[in-house]
């Protein structure tokens, strides 16, 4: 305490805080943007459970939302790092679907029948998603050195790669349907077999639980060492709250939606079980595509926050001169940025192949678009510069909310579609508002 | 006895061309320890091309360049930075997005024994080499964009003398800062030139370097007009070189000096 106050910096900004709303925030520096979007969804929410007769809000529909969700949310995470160095990525959707398709055709024809694999073999989805993996590494990889070395604008690339590979991915089987795929791989795309269920969920959440305190805890103790300001103690105590409390409502509802009851009723006359007169009530628990886009998020807000490469392409967003000067190798972050995206294509690609049980050569068609709106709407300036990996997944569920919503209600594709365009427009409107009145 | 030392900078017979014009032509100038060598000439009189040659943002068309009187093979910023030069530029290039601290570091980070970022361990350094030079210096947490004119200028040299430069270049380093950050300024220069630290101040305006530096060289459309000694020479005979390119008797004429 001493030692604080020898330092007139070292004293917490929150302490000069006027009314106890703006203390609150100031104390536990959390983003007001971020802050805002999670209102907005709120609000779509309980609008949407309103006007749906109280459809929206149930554990059924709330699950069903998260394994729609991952798909964007995994390649949202990519896009965001893309629009930061102010470039664009127009194809990616096209590249989910040739993945998707190459996915498709190892494991139903390449590897069991050309390469004598035999269905079933527990090898197969592992190089399905490797071979999917490289692919898109590969296609990305040569995006990005056309973007980078041959100086042709990413708008452009991105646009020519969004027809390329669509019209790959009907090459690959000459526009046949690919099915079904592989059991092991299925389990991917969510679904009664694809959720770890009730127990494994909850050790989930201990696990980010746990990762929340030591976080904060070693958060903490790094600015006693350089004697920075510290947070008060009840922020943070509030902190480790709130985002705990989140943690264990979201295992709680996954956990809330039961079984289907033909199926649960399968699963016990296979397992020998005694169905009670109620019914058999057996949790789905967290998804298993929804587990691998939290991965991802993870994953990625470290590599965007603590690495070299994160720290470069912000720099390079901020003011690409400065960042070469500086003697950062820029042409071969822009590759690498591309590589990464083509890497997270792939990911969703196995993720909505797995979910449909089928490849197909539409799949991933418009993807681009709503990648980008959930970026733009998580608060990443196509400006560059500016974006965060939670914000753009935030974005994303934004986003699949409203459809789904509009979904419940009933309402006509083609005004879907009107509404999700508007949304965009206004959401970038407050955004650029709130820019301008921060400064 | 200023001329048996080694040069720590010698670049000689410098031409650059941007589609046919010749920014730069033949120029000869060179810099010794702990010596300010101010650049004077007009906008366009091809000081600074002549200058990002030196710090590797363009590559000469002829003409070598030796550091420490050994030729240096200078093709990029990262090869200059090699040699111990860094460069202070005229449009603060700093990315504004990001705070000082990584402003400081950028292109260097330090790194944890993992490989992450040691953004506690940067931030730390920061505070230690800007509260040696500008001691008000606070807002390590924000943007760079928040900063003032002064206090961007403050992280840009700050950049510099962190990774210890032997040669110093400072494109227009007070164009920016109002009169007491320009005296801050100064008294860096002149706390970097007791450690031996050679320094180019690159200026159009004659005030801002006469008085830091100890020797001054005039160009003109892309030729080198002639050098002097600031004790040799007045304010008004540098003036008379930049604009008319005529050649005082205190200096010594170079190729773009007028007959006469």
């Amino acid at each position: 305490m001493a030692e604080q106050q020898a330092y007139s910096a070292n004293i917490h900004p929150s302490k000069f805080a006027q009314n106890p709303l703006q203390r609150f925030l100031m104390a536990t520096e959390i983003d007001t943007r971020l802050l805002g979007m999670i209102g907005a969804l709120a609000i779509i929410w309980i609008g949407f459970n309103v006007f749906s007769g109280g459809l929206f809000l149930t554990p059924r529909n709330l699950w069903n939302l998260s394994v729609q969700t991952a798909s964007v949310a995994v390649m949202v995470t990519g896009m965001v790092l893309i629009i930061v160095t102010r470039n664009i990525d127009l194809s990616v959707g096209s590249v989910l679907g040739v993945v998707g398709m190459v996915m498709g055709v190892m494991q139903t024809d390449i590897l069991p029948n050309q390469l004598g694999l035999g269905l079933g073999n527990p090898l197969i989805w592992v190089l399905s998603l490797v071979g999917g993996l490289l692919v898109g590494i590969g296609i990305g990889a040569l995006q990005g050195v056309i973007i980078a070395y041959l100086r042709v604008p990413a708008f452009i690339v991105t646009l020519g790669g969004y027809l390329v590979w669509r019209g790959a991915a009907w090459w690959v089987t000459m526009g046949r349907t690919v099915a079904p795929m592989d059991p092991t791989f299925q389990l991917m795309g969510g679904g009664p077999a694809g959720s770890v269920g009730q127990r494994w969920s909850w050790v989930v959440a201990s696990i980010a639980c746990a990762a929340i305190l030591i976080g904060l805890y070693t958060g903490r103790r790094q600015r006693r060492r350089f004697s920075f300001p510290l947070r008060p103690l009840w922020a943070e105590a509030a902190l480790g709250a709130i985002g705990c409390g989140l943690t264990i409502g979201a295992v709680w509802v996954a956990n809330a939606y039961p079984w289907p009851r033909r199926i649960a009723e399968n699963y016990a006359a296979a397992n020998g079980l005694t169905v009670p007169e109620t019914g058999l009530f057996i949790s789905h628990g967290i998804a298993i595509p929804v587990l691998i886009a939290m991965g991802v998020g993870v994953v990625m807000s470290f590599i965007s926050m603590r690495t070299r490469f994160g720290r470069y392409v912000f720099a390079m967003g901020g003011n690409p001169e400065a960042a070469e000067l500086a003697g950062i190798n820029t042409r071969w972050v822009t590759v690498k940025i591309f590589m990464l995206m083509g890497a997270l294509c792939a990911i969703a690609a196995a993720i909505s192949t797995a979910r449909l049980n089928a490849a197909t050569n539409a799949l991933g068609t418009l993807d681009e678009l709503y990648v980008i709106a959930a970026a733009v709407i998580g608060g990443t300036s196509l400006a560059g510069g500016v974006g965060s990996i939670a914000g753009a997944l935030l974005g994303a569920l934004v986003m699949q909310s409203l459809q789904s919503g509009m979904v419940l209600m009933g309402m006509d594709s083609p005004l879907q579609s009107i509404v999700v365009g508007i949304v965009l427009v206004f959401a970038v409107w407050l955004d650029t508002l709130y820019r301008r009145n921060k400064h | 006895m200023l001329d048996t030392r080694t040069p720590l900078v010698e670049m000689n017979d410098i031409s650059i061309s941007f589609g046919g014009i010749r920014a730069v032509d033949r120029a000869s100038i060179d810099l010794f320890p702990g010596e300010v060598v101010g650049l004077l000439g007009h906008n366009g009189a091809g000081k600074s091309t002549l200058i990002k040659i030196l710090s590797g943002a363009y590559r000469r068309d002829t003409g070598s360049i030796r550091i420490n009187g050994e030729d240096a093979n200078i093709n990029n910023p990262r090869d200059a930075k090699g040699y111990g030069i860094e460069t202070i530029y005229q449009q603060l290039a700093v990315a504004d997005n990001v705070d000082a601290a990584a402003n400081l570091f950028l292109g260097r980070e330090i790194i944890t024994p993992l490989g992450t970022l040691d953004d506690a361990a940067m931030e730390s350094k920061a505070r230690e080499v800007m509260g040696r030079l500008n001691p008000n210096f606070r807002r390590f947490k924000e943007p760079v964009k928040a900063l003032s004119g002064g206090q961007r200028q403050s992280v840009a040299i700050a950049r510099a003398i962190l990774f210890n430069a032997r040669i110093l270049i400072m494109d227009e380093p007070t164009a920016a800062l109002g009169p007491q950050e320009t005296a801050q300024v100064g008294d860096l220069i002149k706390q970097l030139k007791s450690d031996g630290i050679g320094i180019f101040l690159i200026s159009h305006d004659i005030h801002d370097v006469f008085d830091l530096a100890d020797r001054v060289v005039v160009m003109k459309n892309g030729q080198v007009v002639g050098s002097a000694r600031t004790q040799d020479v007045s304010k008004d005979e540098v003036l008379g070189m930049i604009i008319l390119g005529k050649v005082p008797p205190g200096a010594t004429a170079g190729p773009g000096a007028i007959a006469g």
